[in-house]
């Protein structure tokens, strides 16, 4: 079942000389890890402001075609209604945080929901732990790194327990191996409590294999959408500037060569090659 | 050059950032700094322009003191583009956004408009000269930011995570750029996280921990470390995780480059038919 879905979406910033996002239809299946990437500006953003009616409720302008998320109509319910379904983290933490302590900024969806203080108390724990923030709880966002005032970001969308988490480059602050367990945790969420998570991405390295289904970008229109491992490995993915995952890059070059017999099933990180090549040197 | 002698810094809440930091950075260098957050990465790199100054010991920069220069005269030898770019940023159109430092420096009327321009070709903005840069995307800013500061060439330059929000084709273009600054004798010292981005420019690595450098090398020997790489928060790229990963089969340990891993893996194979 869609939990979202757009047919012919098109919708221009208030001021806007051309639409951000043409003609979008796509079909974001319940449980699915989706991941969507594109050339910086292509229109990514402004899909996912509309995953959570940011776009039209806040920022107005104009939009054609539809969109049903968990079911909702979004030009027809208000941004509240649909936080209870959608959270957003945003590219920029900054825009996110306000509160005076870490803990209240997590808290905060929360209390708006009216989730009795108890609930509240281990919900909020529960999301500080899993993004590795507890021990930051008394301290003031502002004052944070941007790392940590990413991971702040997600724990309060987390608490909120969504059944749709949107991520917008999530952790472009973070290092590598902080980046890494953050989208082990999402992927966690996804398999274990079937949450459907939707996370923009340019780093393919670090996240082509949590994906069900990749969607990509150009210039506000979708260009290639399906199985992961078919499009990362497609000539148009390549062409349009995509960052093929290194691991992905190496098996299609050694494909050229037919010494190389490597097997038939695509690979997207380094132990998924790893395993092939061993097959092959060995044979 | 840039030479930094054994400093400390401790900001006023008390938290020691850099301990016992020497380091020299040589003119027409490339250097990537890398480590896990709060390491203190971007302390050390606010040195190198004067914005901060060490708590012991010294910098210099050609041989002159930071602490005896205003912070306004390095930057025009020095100039440091910003993590996020919305703590830089505030014009109401891009072109007026990358002319306004050159018209500080003094700059005449037409040089200002010739290297606003160029700045603007060089990092794909021009159809945005007259756009508020609010209304860009995050990664657009971001280059909105780096062309503001690549408008009055100075000698060093200091990117602070310049990879952020940008997508292959940009990180090509970037890194083509800089590899264009570095044949010119410029300084580029850049704070990143991206291990696929360092992987392919290939420069000095210089990896912290805890304030402190703990390794310092080239990226084909840093990077493919575990070890080292663990201490500091970094995955190794993917093409030297594959190479990690087949440790056993005793191939070469230092490549991070694909086209280098595929010679060497066909190497191997024709190795094996023999």
């Amino acid at each position: 079942m869609a939990i979202i879905e757009t047919k012919n979406l098109t919708y221009t910033y208030p001021g806007g000389t051309k639409p951000s996002i043409r003609d979008v239809s796509i079909k974001i299946e319940k449980g699915d890890f989706v991941l969507i990437t594109g050339p910086s500006g292509c229109g990514k953003t402004t899909l996912c402001r509309c995953f959570n009616g940011l776009i039209p409720h806040f920022y107005q302008g104009e939009m054609k075609g539809e969109i049903t998320v968990a079911g909702l109509n979004i030009v027809k319910h208000e941004i509240s209604e649909l936080a209870r379904q959608v959270g957003l983290v945003f590219q920029n933490p900054e825009n996110q945080l306000f509160a005076l302590s870490v803990e209240k900024d997590v808290a905060f969806g929360l209390e708006n929901l009216g989730v009795p203080r108890e609930e509240m108390r281990k919900r909020v724990d529960w999301a500080l732990n899993l993004t590795g923030t507890y021990g930051l709880r008394e301290r003031a966002p502002h004052e944070l790194s941007g790392g940590q005032q990413q991971r702040v970001a997600i724990a309060s969308v987390l608490a909120m327990q969504p059944e749709i988490i949107v991520l917008d480059e999530p952790t472009s602050f973070l290092d590598p191996l902080g980046a890494r367990k953050i989208f082990e945790v999402i992927y966690e969420l996804k398999q274990k409590l079937g949450v459907t998570i939707v996370l923009v991405e340019h780093r393919l390295d670090l996240t082509a294999r949590y994906a069900d289904h990749i969607v990509i970008i150009d210039e506000g229109k979708v260009v290639l959408d399906g199985q992961p491992r078919k499009i990362l490995s497609s000539e148009e993915a390549r062409l349009i500037g995509v960052g093929i995952p290194k691991a992905t890059r190496l098996y299609q070059l050694l494909q050229k060569d037919e010494r190389m017999k490597l097997g038939n099933t695509i690979p997207l990180c380094s132990d998924e090659m790893a395993t092939m090549l061993r097959e092959a040197l060995r044979n | 050059m840039i030479e930094v002698k054994d400093i400390r810094f401790t900001y006023p809440n008390g938290v020691e950032a850099l301990k016992h930091v020497s380091l020299r950075i040589k003119n027409g260098e490339f250097a990537a700094i890398m480590g896990e957050n709060g390491a203190g990465k971007t302390t050390l790199v606010k040195h190198f322009n004067g914005l901060l100054k060490p708590t012991s010991g010294s910098v210099l920069v050609d041989g002159v003191d930071t602490r005896k220069v205003s912070v306004a005269t390095q930057a025009r030898k020095v100039g440091f583009v910003f993590q996020n770019p919305d703590h830089q940023l505030f014009s109401e159109t891009v072109e007026e956004e990358i002319a306004f430092a050159l018209k500080n420096f003094g700059f005449k009327e037409t040089v200002t408009k010739r290297r606003v321009t160029w700045a603007l070709n060089l990092l794909g903005l021009a159809q945005y000269r007259k756009t508020s840069p609010f209304m860009l995307s995050g990664g657009e800013r971001k280059r909105v930011a780096l062309a503001s500061v690549l408008a009055w060439n100075p000698k060093i330059l200091i990117l602070d995570e310049p990879t952020i929000g940008q997508d292959y084709q940009q990180k090509e273009k970037l890194r083509q750029f800089i590899l264009q600054m570095k044949a010119q004798r410029k300084t580029i010292i850049i704070v990143t996280h991206d291990v696929e981005f360092v992987a392919e420019c290939n420069p000095r690595v210089l990896l912290m921990r805890e304030g402190r450098i703990v390794a310092d090398g080239e990226a084909r020997k840093v990077l493919t470390n575990p070890q080292v790489l663990t201490q500091a928060s970094i995955v190794p790229p993917q093409i030297a995780q594959i190479f990690i990963h087949l440790s056993d089969l005793e191939l070469p340990k230092d490549i991070i480059d694909v086209y280098e891993a595929r010679q060497t893996l066909l190497n191997v194979l024709e190795r094996q038919v023999k």
